[in-house]
């Protein structure tokens, strides 16, 4: 079923849930103000998973605390966040409580972010009795039910215990009902396996999929696993060094990328199917999104497919067979970026 | 375990006896010469024919049963001695824990939560009253605010409670001053810090109001070090309070403990030290019990680094 | 081609020299410096120093205010309290000093080898030192002043002894870092002494740690003594010390005259102020090192 946004399409008329456009924001490191997200602009659409990859620095994580309203004091904030409409940058007193509602964040290292001192059953549901006034005994029964809902029996028992009595899976499962019982639209998922050990990702990724399909809801998923991302995502989203460089359904994002970092990317990742006689890495580190050029494209450094072109100014996204590049090159080098092809060197085109 | 501190610091109370100088019967008569029927009466009552681990069950066994011995200065029971001076002291160091936990806590609290100039300030008085000595403070009250000012009497105990809160006043600011600081300094520290963890994030993100979250989140965690701070610091105060006392001429343990001392009223010194003491290792215990129920994750007994 | 690996001697890290920990104190830490050094030069010299007997009574003089020479005026015994002041400075500092020195080297002593045996030995030492623990120091000079008579040298050793367990709690925490540092495990395998390693490798390195401790702790100590010397319990009159200065000058607060009391009170605030601040700036630079 064809999911992508290009005009004329019959999907084209669902109104964005989330829009996010232009969106930068600077923050004080070491003394001056720098930014750490440049330009970024993206949509979900109800009901649509976003997958939003990038290695650390990328900005990918900012992104989610900026659009969930949780950046540090001091941050400068630039460009438009709308939720359902509303401009969330400017939400306040209940306005902002319903948003906080709507839009769920659950968190990647479930120990550090749940209280240690109060009982699973009280973290749950403090939203649902504080913001939605729901009677306890309406709420707790709720929560049960939602833990159910995630693979955990004995709800009740559970909602007695202590954050320290459960393990790290538990504790995200339990994280992720918390999350769904306020009955948001929206859910920010970042990196909600990455401190868990391979097994239970495998579950907990399972069980927030299935969810996710079941009530309906948006999603943006943040993670630096491409493959994960395009496995459970619709659409995925590419960031580099505090901007977004690729935007692309995800069943093409791997054989047909629009950008040279997504390529490598795929390619870096070894094929458990195949034999590589070398570990496929992109030279250089990644950027930050202060310490790229503002005049060039941040990744030209590293890009064996760059020519002059990529060095005159920094590129802008534009539209490529519904979906979004940010290489200046990008229409030159259309079906030429598998990840084989990413290998090593300087290409010859 | 604190229990067995007890013990052992009683064993050193009473072994006190035999590291002074000449032989116990010297250190209990503390130097006066006595008659032959008084000392006859001291070697029984003392057991200091038998074994010095027999002694010191009987005096541990008549302490524990309040006999704390006799006075060789007032020729009176040490225990009813005690028992007229301990109120005072109580009293004094109970004014000051409060002073120290409604004044420490809540200044540390609200420069905590508020960064800008109430934390400045607050930073800067605390830097300041800590170096303070309660006995150099003694003196600058007494002379400011009894002398100069006239608010407050200078010494003595009160007559009733309304006076008592009166002379007692100066005392126990004299006596809380330093550990205001302390306390101070620690709650604004671990105000700051819990501020900062990832589940006050959660919280935030899902809409929990600020005064819930101040109440629910941060003061909750904060406790736990709040309270071991200060529970330590008003343990402390136990063997301050004697500075305070003398310089204040209030009549309470702790002076007596040294008024005794230098009269070399042994046995008084002995029954003091292990009130004390005590109390002491009383009040720590109360600290762990209010920290293993503050923190689940802790079972009783432990306290983490 | 001979494939023998080898011996590679393994330079361990170097405590830093006293010089370079003090600029890293910032300028509230080199005043403090500066302060305590005046302090202890005045300490050393001071009777030589003092304009006039710091000792010699003169009744008709008592709690006369300051004139001309006599900066601070006169005590309650007749004396220039300005000379008392500065012939005090000697046992108001040494006492202090020797606190800090017993409960450096036994409580290091300790900590180093509770952290070097590990296991009983450690789990006996940090036991025992828990219990010492509930001895609150004044107590136990109280306690010893009654038993062996009031002296300084009996006032300091009980406080030796009372913070000994601080000492002790805070530097076996750092020498078990040390310990398990890779260096300690090369050493070991060369086939160096646990003494040697403990003396010259792991002590220095901690030594940050144990300047920090040692000048914290002799703010303490002097508050300590002053205060049991101030209970008549430690340095006896007529004898100059800042902390007697108070006690016996305290009479003359009532009557309208507290200037020599207050004098003897701002000397040890001023010098317990200059070793808190530089205490803790040395502190968080050690802990900085880590």
């Amino acid at each position: 079923m064809g999911r992508w946004v290009g005009p004329g399409s019959r999907e084209a008329s669902t109104a964005p849930l989330l829009e996010v456009d232009g969106l930068t924001v600077r923050l004080r490191v070491e003394g001056a103000q720098r930014a750490v997200l440049r330009d970024v602009s993206l949509a979900v659409r109800p009901g649509e998973a976003l997958g939003l990859v990038g290695e650390s620095g990328s900005g990918k994580s900012m992104t989610a605390r900026a659009i969930d309203r949780l950046l540090p004091r001091g941050a400068e904030v630039s460009g438009q966040i709308r939720f359902d409409g509303a401009d969330v940058m400017t939400l306040a007193g209940a306005g902002l409580r319903g948003y906080r509602n709507g839009v769920a964040m659950i968190f990647q290292d479930p120990r550090a972010h749940v209280n240690p001192v109060r009982r699973i059953g009280d973290f749950m549901t403090e939203a649902l009795r504080t913001n939605l006034d729901v009677p306890a005994g309406e709420a707790y029964r709720r929560a049960a039910d939602m833990l159910g809902q995630v693979g955990i029996d004995d709800g009740e028992r559970r909602l007695r215990q202590y954050p320290h009595e459960l393990s790290g899976g538990m504790l995200q499962r339990v994280m992720i009902a918390a999350a769904l019982l306020t009955e948001p639209k929206l859910l920010l998922a970042d990196e909600p396996t990455t401190a868990l050990d391979v097994t239970t990702q495998a579950e907990v990724m399972a069980i927030l999929d299935d969810l996710r399909r079941e009530f309906g809801l948006a999603m943006l998923f943040i993670t630096h696993d491409l493959e994960l991302a395009a496995a459970i995502c619709d659409r995925t989203a590419v960031m580099y060094a505090g901007q977004i460089v690729e935007v692309r359904e995800s069943a093409l994002l791997h054989d047909d990328p629009l950008h040279p970092y997504t390529a490598a990317l795929a390619a870096a990742r070894p094929d458990i199917a195949q034999t590589a006689h070398r570990l496929a890495a992109i030279p250089g580190r990644p950027l930050s999104a202060f310490e790229a050029p503002e005049d060039e494209c941040a990744f030209a450094p590293r890009c064996p497919h760059a020519r002059d072109i990529c060095r005159e100014a920094t590129p802008e996204l534009i539209g490529l067979d519904g979906g979004l590049s940010r290489c200046a090159r990008a229409a030159d080098l259309r079906g030429r970026l598998r990840p084989e092809l990413a290998e090593g060197g300087q290409s010859d085109d | 375990m604190l229990v067995a501190s007890l013990l052992v610091a009683s064993f050193v109370i009473f072994g006190a006896l035999y590291l002074a100088p000449g032989n116990p019967i010297a250190a209990l008569s503390g130097g006066r010469s006595l008659p032959p029927s008084s000392l006859k009466v001291l070697e029984a009552r003392y057991h200091l024919n038998q074994p010095f681990l027999t002694q010191y069950w009987y005096w541990l066994d008549n302490a524990l049963h309040g006999n704390l011995g006799i006075s060789i200065t007032l020729r009176e029971n040490v225990t009813t001695l005690i028992a007229s001076r301990v109120w005072t002291t109580a009293g004094l160091v109970l004014y000051a824990s409060l002073i120290i936990l409604v004044l420490g806590i809540g200044m540390g609290v609200l420069a905590g939560l508020r960064p800008g100039l109430l934390d400045t300030s607050v930073l800067v008085s605390s830097a300041i009253s800590a170096a303070i000595p309660s006995f150099v403070a003694a003196i600058v009250l007494i002379s400011l605010f009894a002398v100069k000012l006239r608010w407050f009497p200078a010494l003595g105990n009160g007559s009733d409670f309304v006076s008592n809160l009166r002379h007692f006043t100066l005392p126990a600011v004299a006596l809380a001053l330093s550990s205001l600081a302390i306390v101070a300094r620690v709650t604004r520290a671990a105000i700051r810090e819990e501020a900062d963890r990832e589940h006050v994030q959660t919280a935030i993100s899902r809409g929990i109001p600020r005064r819930q979250l101040v109440r629910r989140h941060i003061l909750r965690n904060a406790a736990i070090p709040i309270t071991t701070v200060s529970g330590i610091t008003i343990a402390s105060l136990i063997a301050v309070a004697a500075v305070v006392e003398t310089a204040f001429s209030l009549n309470g343990l702790g002076a007596y403990l040294v008024a005794s001392a230098q009269d070399k009223d042994l046995a008084v010194v002995q029954g003091i030290s292990l009130v004390l003491v005590s109390a002491f290792v009383v009040i720590n215990m109360a600290v762990d019990l209010a920290y293993a129920v503050l923190d689940p994750r802790v079972a009783l007994g432990s306290r983490a680094a | 081609m001979s494939t023998a690996i080898p011996l590679v001697t393994v330079q361990a890290p170097r405590g830093g020299r006293a010089v370079g920990l003090l600029r890293g104190t910032g300028a509230a830490g080199i005043a403090s410096a500066a302060v305590i050094l005046a302090a202890t030069v005045v300490a050393v010299v001071g009777p030589a120093l003092a304009p006039f007997s710091p000792t010699l009574p003169n009744l008709a003089l008592a709690f006369v205010g300051p004139t001309g020479a006599h900066l601070f005026g006169f005590d309650y015994e007749g004396r220039d309290v300005l000379s008392r002041l500065l012939a005090g400075a000697q046992s108001s500092m040494l006492g202090p000093l020797a606190v800090v020195i017993g409960a450096l080297v036994i409580g290091t002593l300790l900590a180093v080898i509770a952290a070097w045996r590990r296991g009983m030995v450690d789990a006996v030492i940090s036991s025992s030192l828990d219990i010492l623990f509930a001895f609150p120091g004044i107590l136990l000079a109280v306690l010893a002043a009654a038993v062996f008579g009031a002296g300084l040298p009996a006032a300091s050793i009980s406080l030796a002894i009372a913070y000994m367990p601080y000492v002790a709690r805070v530097l076996r925490g750092a020498a078990l870092k040390e310990r398990s540092q890779p260096y300690v495990a090369a050493l070991e395998v060369q086939g160096a002494s646990a003494t040697s390693i403990c003396l010259r490798h792991i002590v220095p390195n901690v030594m940050p740690l144990i300047v920090a401790q040692a000048t914290i702790l002799f703010g303490y100590a002097m508050v300590d003594l002053a205060a049991i010397s101030f209970l008549g319990l430690g340095v006896q009159p007529p004898a100059a010390n800042w902390g007697v200065m108070i006690s016996e000058n305290q009479v003359g607060i009532p009557q309208g005259y507290p200037l020599p009391a207050l004098a003897a009170g701002a000397c040890i605030v001023a010098i317990v102020i200059a070793f808190n601040v530089l205490g803790e700036r040395l502190f968080e630079q050690a802990q900085g090192a880590r």
